[in-house]
């Protein structure tokens, strides 16, 4: 029967609750840890916000998207590329082309589209777009590339919810594991 | 002890007053003597005894405070992947360490290299004011200064970086063009698991996110067994802190992953139930399962950096052909070298003790008959796994082989130099 006694013990000892701790560091305040801007796919930590891509399409212009990206993200000079797809519904999201990742089109969620303009664009001078403003810049992107109707009102809550259109059509990067081969069978 | 050699530093002192002929009176006397080039230039006598007396040189400040190289290395690093570093703004994007002139296993802090996701500013961060905030799937959300870091109990370990874009091709004419954007260091920091404990880790978290303060704030998703396996929150590299191109004041080390997750100027973790794509990740967004299983972790790899592209065997006889090799899955378990362009293989010694995802550094001593060889590492790692050529890499995969096969992931197939008649070395894909 000793071994049915090791058991709590090993159930213990596998609990963080025991995990050693120093005390270090301080609680973060309210202030601070809304100022993550880190989101999920699913919308959790997204800011409180909303925008049309009538908004945003005054703010590709205001914020000199149209600059790098040209008109209606197509043609732009330097190294930006396109942001509206050069075929439309129909085709598969892998094969309408474009330019860069593809981002407005092939992120999986919308939340990608959202975080990649807040956090990179625009290019230079990143930060300074408000919640409102990524927001209706979303929805513009979005909208040029028929992935949501011209008068959709993006906020915190629906941003989530839109049906991208690659849909399930991309692979999950699989557990991770110590000393395991990358790919089961693949012996390089 | 007394001047012993009174005479050529006087002749020394002498010469650089004559060499600067109308300088302005008051100059000190130390920074003429160290602008000094020796009478004799490296290129044009040929190496003999009496050359070894060379020009004795006052020490400057900066000599004393920091040390600077002899001015006869040159070895620099380089802008890679085609685009330039500093860019017309300033942003520094890839840029590749010289491994054609690496000894040993460790990379100076100031050749190391270095890169960028999209380009970059380089943060001017003050240690004092930054912090790290530890948040989400915790039952105690913690910041934490530098001071608190180092408070931890620490760990310092040797590890390898690379860029998923260490790609070499035919196109490239020396190992800093095909394979420097690989480089090993020492680094030391505190366990991520420390930290997450710490914060109480949840049991629901199985992903973490990682940012830094650039201006993209680049941010990568990341297994959290990875975080409570060996990813290091690091501050301090080859025995100094970091330095600013490397994440100063603090980075991650993901020991193995590709270079892109070892996020530099960390300044948020937050412990999450999903993967995400963030920044970072969305280059790897595959459709195939097999690529994206394979675009995370570095398979074993490993290319002779001597004699490599570029260089030349002066004449017939025994040369070390020497090396690197490295895996993201374990240690360095054996590397073998060809000479023959892979008719048969010869095991290659290890230089000290392989650490897990770290670079090894190998030998093989060869006696070059003067003629054309071409000459291949290829390494197995702890777990088993060998360092593939393209065709095998094809083969496994079920797909065509062409010139324009693609391997999916860090790309850690065989590197082939060519060695020619004359001793000159180059890139055996060409
Ligand atoms: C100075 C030029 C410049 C400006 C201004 C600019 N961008 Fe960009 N943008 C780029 C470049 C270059 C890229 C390619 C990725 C990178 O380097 O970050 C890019 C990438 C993107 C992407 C990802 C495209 C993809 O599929 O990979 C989006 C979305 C985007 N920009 C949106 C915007 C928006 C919205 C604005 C205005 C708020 C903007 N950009 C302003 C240069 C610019």
């Amino acid at each position: 029967m000793g071994s049915l006694r090791i058991v709590p013990i090993l159930l213990l000892l596998a609990s963080p609750a025991l995990a050693q701790t120093y005390g270090l560091g301080r609680a973060p305040t309210a202030a601070e840890l809304a100022q993550g801007i880190t989101i999920s796919p699913t919308g959790v930590g997204l800011p409180p916000g909303h925008g049309t891509a009538a908004e945003g399409a005054v703010l590709y212009t205001q914020k000199l998207c149209v600059v790098c990206h040209g008109p209606a993200g197509v043609g732009g000079v330097t190294k930006a590329p396109n942001l509206q797809a050069k075929k439309g519904p129909g085709v598969d999201a892998w094969d309408r082309g474009g330019g860069g990742d593809g981002i407005p089109v092939k992120a999986p969620d919308a939340t990608i589209v959202f975080d990649f303009i807040r956090r990179g664009m625009p290019l230079g001078n990143e930060g300074i777009l408000t919640p409102d403003e990524v927001y209706s810049l979303t929805a513009y992107l979005l909208a040029i590339n028929k992935i949501i109707p011209e008068d959709e009102v993006l906020d915190q809550n629906n941003l989530a919810q839109i049906k991208m259109p690659i849909g399930n059509e991309w692979a999950r990067v699989p557990d991770w594991k110590p000393r395991a081969p990358r790919l089961a069978g693949y012996p390089y | 002890m007394m001047d012993p050699k009174p005479s050529s530093r006087r002749e020394l002192l002498k010469g650089a007053a004559l060499a600067v002929g109308t300088v302005a009176a008051g100059a000190s006397v130390s920074k003429i003597a160290f602008a000094q080039t020796p009478a004799s230039g490296p290129a044009t006598a040929p190496p003999s005894y009496a050359a070894n007396e060379a020009p004795m040189v006052a020490a400057s400040d900066d000599v004393i405070a920091y040390g600077v190289r002899s001015h006869y290395v040159t070895s620099k690093r380089i802008p890679a992947l085609g685009r330039p570093s500093p860019d017309d703004f300033g942003l520094e994007f890839h840029v590749a360490t010289p491994l054609q002139d690496s000894v040993g296993t460790i990379q100076a802090s100031s050749l190391h290299y270095a890169a960028t996701t999209k380009g970059s500013f380089i943060p001017d961060i003050d240690p004092a004011r930054h912090t790290l905030m530890i948040d989400g799937l915790v039952g105690r959300p913690r910041i934490f200064t530098m001071a608190d870091l180092k408070r931890f109990p620490s760990v310092t370990q040797f590890h390898f970086i690379e860029c998923a874009g260490n790609n070499h091709s035919a196109a490239d004419r020396t190992v800093q063009e095909s394979h420097g954007l690989t480089s090993n260091a020492e680094w030391t920091g505190v366990l991520l698991s420390t930290l997450l404990e710490e914060c109480g880790l949840q049991h629901e978290a199985t992903w973490f996110v990682a940012e830094g303060a650039e201006e993209v704030k680049g941010a990568s998703t990341m297994p959290i067994n990875k975080a409570m396996t060996d990813v290091i929150v690091a501050y301090g590299m080859n025995g100094e802190p970091l330095r600013p191109q490397q994440g100063f004041p603090v980075r991650l080390i993901v020991p193995g992953f590709e270079g892109i997750f070892n996020t530099k100027w960390l300044r948020h973790i937050k412990a999450v139930d999903q993967y995400q794509l963030n920044m970072n990740d969305f280059g790897h967004l595959q459709r195939s399962p097999v690529n994206a299983a394979l675009g995370y972790q570095i398979g074993p790899k490993s290319v002779i950096t001597y004699p490599s592209g570029g260089q030349k065997l002066p004449e017939p006889g025994w040369y070390e052909i020497t090396g690197l090799a490295w895996s993201g899955g374990g240690a360095v378990r054996k590397v073998e070298v060809s000479t023959d362009d892979g008719r048969s293989w010869k095991d290659a010694k290890l230089k000290g003790t392989p650490h897990p995802m770290a670079h090894t550094r190998f030998g093989y001593m060869w006696n070059w008959d003067g003629g054309e060889h071409v000459i291949l590492s290829r390494t197995t790692d702890a777990i088993g796994q060998v360092q593939p050529t393209r065709e095998e890499v094809a083969k496994a995969l079920g797909v065509p082989y062409t010139p324009k096969f693609r391997v999916p992931g860090t790309n850690n197939t065989i590197m082939p130099w060519r060695i020619a008649r004359d001793g000159s070395v180059t890139n055996g894909l060409a």
